[in-house]
């Protein structure tokens, strides 16, 4: 029971770390806000104006702008699917007792460590190149025409290779938070009649609805501003097929040098995730509560 | 409905053998405890009637069938687990109508059966929460509302009452012991305290390292126990154990007497001795006597008698309840 005194100090103790904190996110922000607002193209130095609202007016009516927001939303969604999906099922195949576990657990965490730009090389490269690529030997193997999955599905082939990346970290969420169900529970449930997809649907998935929640969570975050992996493989093409939003705001500032538009881009981009954040917590926060 | 055999079932683990082939039979209707140290097989062999876990050999009849090879669902029982097990994000009433949901009962059925589990079990208030919000006591009869609802043919209880505070113990015994009279079905149960065991069973199933040492009723067992083992795990405070001229005196490796069976005197007695540590416990008495050429003896004496630290007295037995053991541990009639 901390008393009144106490807490305030506790307050005042912690007060430093928390203007630093506020600091060092206020003055960029504010930052961005401001030359969101100015006319800014570092081709163009010293002509800085005021210009209002016309750098958001800019952006949001760029036609581009609806095509990166769905691919956003499509990018975000299709990788918490796989990985969501694709985590559970490996997490309770590790969870299984077999030979070799440790290296397998290891193996299986490997993707997580290699970089975003050196995993979409290689899978550009290495497995969906049209000519060499490792899927498309198998497609003449099998007697089919090699697909060209950058040029033809990109926003899909982008979703798999980031998704690659995920997975290990949903598994191994998921997999620590299965190691803590409580055996006795499956096996009462045993002697309660549920077969096997009862106990997994009944048990083992309520257990596991905070590790969901908080592996949606954490990677939404991230998802939202996938980058290297489209700068490295599609460049965000063909036409827009594959652009998200923070992939238009590199387009609109850094390659047309306007530091405006960019701004105004970014601000828009925080917003969004903002609301995406708000429906997430609308949907799924209570499964955080305790 | 609700008599089990066991045919040689043994259970190994990988090279370990917990349990060597052993006979058991469990008649309809009776209160059985398994006791014995921790780690002696009683949950092995408690999960091998469940059929949690596989026999490595042998045969489990139930009501006569064979159920050697039949899954725990089906054999028509009902654990309690010593922690409850109960299915945390689901309220009290869905925990307890879960095996029903599952047996694939009509949800109006279902709900009067939990309401009448509830009612039995003083559960009616709480019904709407969830596990996390009740107290040991009331999670523990979650646990065996959940038992009930499904009518098994028994009840197999693995150390219900161990998570429990003292006093709740007790009364959670007797709501056990009550419910047993009430269903008079057939109750399995674990625990490793012989106080359970004496006060709840019709017949005390005896462990150690997996063998069945003595099968009886509580008071066969207190009155003639078959061995050393027995006569030591039976009875609180332990039987005094006596070994070297007095054993051999009386042909026995070792001789055994009860606390309770041990006369206490200032003047005259067989053995004289000095006193240790009395325990008080207001009724009775506990005097732990260092007795001369015998050893460390534990009396029990009336709450009245006064006695204090190193006092001089003589210990005498009761002479027809003095036990005697051969080298082999067992009893010597
Ligand atoms: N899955 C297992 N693999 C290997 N050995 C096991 C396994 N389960 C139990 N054992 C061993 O079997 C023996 C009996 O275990 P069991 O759990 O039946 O003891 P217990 O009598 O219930 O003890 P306690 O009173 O402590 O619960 C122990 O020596 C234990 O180490
Ligand atoms: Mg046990």
């Amino acid at each position: 029971m901390a008393t009144d005194h106490s807490r305030l100090a506790g307050r005042f103790m912690i007060s430093p770390a928390v203007l630093l904190l506020l600091g060092w996110m206020i003055v960029p922000l504010s930052m961005t806000i401001y030359f969101s607002f100015l006319n800014y193209n570092l081709l163009s130095p010293g002509m800085e104006e005021f210009i209002g609202l016309t750098n958001y007016e800019f952006f949001l009516t760029d036609p581009a702008f609806f095509d990166a927001l769905g691919n956003t939303l499509l990018l975000v969604g299709g990788v918490l699917v796989i990985t969501i999906i694709g985590g559970v099922g490996l997490a309770l195949l590790l969870d299984q007792p077999m030979w070799g576990q440790g290296i397998v657990r290891i193996l299986v965490i490997a993707p997580f460590f290699v970089m975003p730009t050196v995993s979409a090389l290689v899978w550009k490269n290495m497995f969906m190149n049209p000519v060499n690529g490792l899927f498309a030997h198998a497609a003449k193997f099998m007697g089919l025409e090699p697909f060209d999955f950058l040029a033809h599905a990109p926003l899909f082939s982008i979703i798999l290779i980031v998704a690659w990346q995920w997975l290990p970290f949903a598994t191994l969420i998921l997999l620590t938070a299965l190691q803590s169900l409580d055996k006795e529970q499956l096996e009462a449930a045993k002697m309660d009649g549920a077969r096997k997809f009862r106990r997994f649907y009944y048990i083992v998935l309520p257990h596991l609805a905070r590790a969901i929640t908080v592996v949606i969570l954490i990677q939404t975050i991230f998802l939202l501003s996938v980058f290297a992996e489209i700068l490295v493989t599609t460049n965000g093409g063909p036409g827009t097929a594959s652009t998200n939003i923070t992939y238009l705001v590199y387009l609109q500032s850094l390659l047309q040098f306007d530091v405006g538009s960019g701004s105004a881009g970014g601000i828009v981009a925080v917003v969004l995730a903002n609301i995406v954040a708000f429906f997430l917590m609308r949907m799924i926060g209570k499964n955080l509560e305790a | 409905m609700g008599s089990i055999n066991l045919e040689n079932v043994s259970k190994s683990f990988g090279e370990t053998r917990v349990i060597p082939p052993l006979n058991l039979d469990i008649e309809e209707g009776e209160f059985v405890v398994f006791v014995g140290p921790s780690g002696c097989g009683k949950s092995t062999l408690l999960r091998l009637i469940a059929g949690l876990e596989d026999v490595t050999t042998g045969t489990i009849h139930i009501d006569g069938a064979d159920v050697t090879e039949v899954r725990p669902a089906r054999r028509g029982l009902a654990m309690v687990f010593q922690s409850y097990a109960l299915y945390p994000h689901m309220s009290v009433r869905k925990n307890i109508a879960f095996p029903l949901k599952m047996a694939g009962m009509d949800p109006g059925e279902i709900d009067q059966k939990v309401d009448r589990a509830a009612s039995v079990l003083n559960l009616t208030d709480y019904l709407e929460r969830r596990p996390g919000q009740l107290s040991g006591g009331q999670r523990q009869r979650v646990a065996i509302g959940r038992a009930i609802v499904r009518s098994p043919k028994a009840f197999l209880f693995d150390e219900p009452l161990s998570n429990l505070d003292a006093a709740l113990r007790v009364n959670m015994r007797l709501e056990i012991s009550e419910l047993h009279k009430n269903l008079k079905t057939t109750m399995i149960y674990v625990t490793h305290d012989q106080i359970e065991a004496m006060t709840m069973a019709d017949k005390i199933v005896v462990l150690q390292a997996g063998v069945i040492e003595q099968v009886g009723s509580p008071m066969e067992l207190y009155r003639s126990p078959a061995n050393l083992f027995v006569a030591g795990f039976i009875g609180s405070p332990k039987m005094n154990f006596i070994e070297g001229a007095e054993a051999a005196a009386r042909n026995a490796k070792t001789i055994g007497v009860r606390p309770e069976h041990l006369r206490l005197s200032t003047d005259s007695g067989t053995w004289k001795g000095t006193i240790g540590v009395s325990e008080h416990l207001g009724s009775d008495t506990f005097f732990h006597v260092a007795a001369e050429g015998i050893g460390n003896l534990t009396v029990r004496a009336p709450g009245e008698v006064e006695l204090s630290y190193g006092d001089t007295v003589f210990v005498t037995p009761e002479p027809d309840k003095v036990y005697a053991f051969d080298d082999k541990g067992q009893v010597v009639r």
